[in-house]
């Protein structure tokens, strides 16, 4: 990965673009990063830097990692995460990553936590047909049948029936940067991305199409 | 304001004059054929706004040779090029899809004067 960025989810609007077509875009905040502590191969065995985002308040702070923050000389943070780059070198402990590192027209990938849809059928869960509401039909929203008889005498695996939906890491490939405003932090993403509104994403460049 | 509302908050068209529903608009639209660009008109009767902000629509309603046409255009695009209110109209309803099922004089709508 070349670059990446911890960004939060501010919320969908719609933009005409330069022809006139209206474009759906999800509104992200995107930095900025601190950079809180570099992994080197002499140190840690792999190479990569810990970002933080989000100011946090001194007081939701514990102790251990007021230490971690303060050796940084970054004020706490809310998240932290690592990032393999291909390359650490430009970055030092202390640095900021902004939402210019990316540009207009790129390709990126989102990853987010999807919304919590709690116990959910297989209607909603799986996208299955549900049967008909009336005629007597008495079978509407049902997970369907759960296989043959006394051979094999169990429920394939796989089979599709309700359970808990929802609060998934999810990855949408590809997406398209719109607009990077790089003075108020924001990204403009063509479409939607996954999770609720103030929800953690994570925007590197796309793994699609790389040599 | 908030972030989401300031994107694209200079897009806003405020040349435009106030849409009502119920009200008779000329809307003239620029139509682009290869490199040529042309201004088409359609007239008809607002029968709906939806959304707001940016995402504004509205839609407007006319019979054209016997058949009903609607068509829905974004208020704030660019491609339209102005819009002229000829008629007033006196409606109780915010949305008048009730003219759908009139044909003639009932799918008239009171002038407000």
């Amino acid at each position: 990965m070349q670059k990446a960025i911890l960004a939060r989810k501010l919320g969908m609007t719609q933009i005409f673009d330069e022809v006139g077509r209206l474009i759906p875009v999800t509104v992200v905040e995107a930095g900025p990063n601190a950079v809180v502590q570099k992994k080197t191969v002499e140190n840690d065995g792999y190479s990569a830097v810990q970002v933080g985002f989000i100011d946090l308040a001194d007081k939701k702070t514990n102790k251990p990692r007021k230490g971690h923050f303060s050796k940084a000389g970054v004020a706490p943070k809310k998240y932290l995460k690592e990032f393999r780059l291909d390359s650490t070198d430009g970055l030092n402990v202390g640095d900021e990553i902004k939402a210019d590192v990316f540009a207009d027209g790129d390709k990126i990938d989102v990853t987010g936590v999807t919304k919590g849809k709690g116990f959910a059928g297989t209607v909603k869960r799986w996208g299955t047909h549900r049967g008909p509401m009336t005629h007597g039909s008495g079978y509407h929203r049902g997970p369907g049948s759960m296989g043959a008889c006394s051979s094999p005498g169990r429920v394939m695996k796989g089979k599709k029936l309700p359970g808990h939906l929802g609060v998934e890491k999810v990855t949408i490939q590809n997406l398209t940067i719109i607009k990077v405003d790089a003075d108020k932090n924001l990204i403009l993403v063509r479409g939607g991305v996954p999770g609720p509104k103030n929800g953690l994403l994570i925007i590197k460049n796309t793994v699609k199409g790389r040599k | 304001m908030d972030l989401v509302k300031q994107i694209g908050a200079d897009q806003i068209r405020t040349d435009l004059p106030q849409l009502n529903v119920g009200d008779s608009a000329r809307v003239y639209i620029k139509v682009k054929e290869g490199a040529r660009e042309r201004i088409q008109m359609f007239e008809g009767i607002i029968i709906k706004k939806n959304h707001g902000g940016i995402s504004a629509t509205f839609t407007v309603r006319r019979v054209s040779y016997g058949v009903g046409v609607e068509k829905t255009f974004p208020v704030n695009s660019p491609n339209i090029d102005r819009i002229e209110i000829i008629r007033k109209g006196k409606v109780r309803r915010a949305k008048l899809y009730y003219l759908r099922d009139r044909v003639g004089k009932a799918a008239k709508v009171k002038q407000r004067l």
